[in-house]
């Protein structure tokens, strides 16, 4: 199960609250990737993940070259 | 007519004399209370001028104006006050006054040491291992270095922004190393670095040392074993467009910049004698009561970091907590946009800096802040100096939870 947020466009720190607003829509075990052209979003996400206890899986690559960044919910 | 005291303020002491224990102006019958002063926590971009400075600057505009190369008597006087501010300097530093030379910003310092000690090490190789938490100015010499054909490694930091010493030392070791550069403490976070165990393996490795020591020059003492130092007199209260550049007898260094016989050929360009004097001497009034402003700015900023802390939900407090400078301290609130907490804090008199990508000219975040691995958005640093009073901290740390608060409610982020 997972969940896609397509934040391309919005800028810091609007990606990280997008997550962690829709975070809830998977359940336990669940991803969700991030979809965020914002340079901050790189350090924010998993940075937000080790202060709200949630799993960093990392950083990979959207069709259209946007950065994709996939969590785990843990929590 | 007006009558009150607030419209006439001709009993009021001094500003400067009474700028500490001024006690806050009686409030009129009628009318609002004046607003508090504003608070300048933002030391480590600059500092008002050292009072000695002030009297040392107006003194040399009047009997240091000439060009100190000349042979006149005018121009001897300025040579005289040029060699006193250098003798100053080197003393302060504990090197010899020729080799100080006073370029005119500490960047353009950092920029003539990294270049210059590159340029002169040529034959030994072209990589330049530095942090990956230097001064952009650093950083910038490096991009220059690798865009003219040469390498450059950046060595990474812990969650705290401490540079690895033994990494740091492996990558020095690497064949054909030809400069490296440590800061003395990072800029942003105030996160000391290892610079004595850092020398030591250069000095093993037989590969010169640059130490920007711009945060660290009249507030902490600066450890030995560099080859090259850059530092900025507006740090320390001196004029802005002074810095220090100091080049070890025995280092390689050759300029990167066309020949000039100026400061024994290190910056081109005659020299700025009355800042350079008030440059020195605002060092040497700092270095005579830098001990007691450590400790007592040290305690200030303890008093931040336990506050913000206990009272700002969802804060990170950066770097390290013990090996720092006395005088930073910052951190991160989660979802809150450092522009916005920044024109708030502004509105209400306090005067901070953030390394969030959305306060600074570029849309990159902070470098330091991502090398660390920690939260860039919502960033505060706050930098004290001799100005600062408990008062203003006091009133800071007041107003700092419920301006966080109201920014993430109006952004509809509380309990996220």
């Amino acid at each position: 199960m997972s969940v896609t947020l397509d934040c391309r466009g919005r800028r810091c720190p609007l990606p990280v609250i997008e997550l962690a607003r829709r975070i809830g829509e998977v359940p336990v075990g669940g991803v969700v990737v991030v979809l965020a052209d914002d340079p901050a979003a790189r350090a924010d996400l998993p940075a937000w993940c080790r202060m709200r206890g949630q799993e960093w899986l990392g950083e990979s690559t959207a069709d259209d070259g946007t950065p994709a960044y996939s969590v785990r919910r843990t929590a | 007519m007006p009558s009150s005291p607030a419209h006439y303020p001709t009993g009021r002491p001094k500003a400067r004399q009474g700028y500490r224990a001024r006690v806050p102006p009686s409030v009129p019958p009628e009318g609002p209370a004046p607003p508090p002063r504003p608070a300048h926590l933002d030391a480590a971009s600059g500092v008002p001028l050292h009072p000695v400075a002030r009297q040392a600057l107006l003194a040399a505009l009047d009997d240091g104006w000439a060009d100190p190369a000349r042979l006149y008597g005018s121009a001897r006087r300025a040579r005289l006050l040029l060699d006193g501010a250098r003798e100053a300097v080197a003393g302060v530093l504990g090197v010899r006054p020729d080799e100080v030379a006073f370029p005119t910003s500490g960047t353009q310092a950092a920029h003539l040491a990294v270049l210059g000690g590159l340029a002169g090490r040529r034959r030994a190789g072209d990589r330049f291992v530095h942090s990956a938490v230097e001064h952009s100015c650093v950083l910038h010499a490096a991009e220059r270095h690798v865009a003219a054909g040469g390498t450059a490694e950046a060595v990474g930091v812990d969650r705290l922004g401490r540079v690895d010493a033994d990494a740091f030392a492996r990558a020095v070791r690497t064949p054909g190393t030809a400069v490296a550069s440590l800061m003395t403490a990072n800029h942003e976070v105030g996160t000391v670095q290892p610079v004595a165990a850092v020398a030591a393996a250069c000095a093993d490795a037989g590969v010169p040392l640059h130490v920007d020591a711009a945060q660290s020059v009249g507030r902490v003492a600066v450890p030995g074993g560099w080859s090259l130092l850059s530092a900025s007199a507006h740090k320390w209260g001196g004029p802005a467009g002074v810095g220090v550049l100091v080049v070890r007898a025995g280092t390689r260094w050759v300029s990167p910049l066309p020949a000039d016989e100026r400061e024994r050929g290190r910056v081109p360009g005659v020299e700025n004698v009355p800042a350079v004097v008030a440059a020195a001497a605002a060092l040497l009034a700092r270095e005579a009561e830098r001990e007691a402003e450590a400790a007592r700015l040290r305690r200030l900023v303890d008093l931040v970091r336990e506050r913000v802390a206990a009272t700002v939900p969802d804060v990170e407090v950066v770097g390290d907590p013990t090996g720092r400078l006395p005088h930073m301290v910052t951190f991160s609130c989660l979802y809150v946009d450092g522009e916005a907490l920044l024109g708030e804090l502004d509105r209400l008199g306090f005067a901070v800096s953030s390394g969030s990508s959305c306060t600074s000219s570029t849309v990159t975040p902070s470098h330091v802040l991502e090398a660390m691995g920690v939260l860039t958005h919502g960033n505060v640093r706050v930098s004290m100096h001799r100005d600062t009073t408990e008062e203003d901290v006091l009133r800071f740390l007041d107003a700092l939870p419920r301006l966080v608060a109201d920014l993430r409610a109006s952004a509809g982020v509380a309990g996220l």
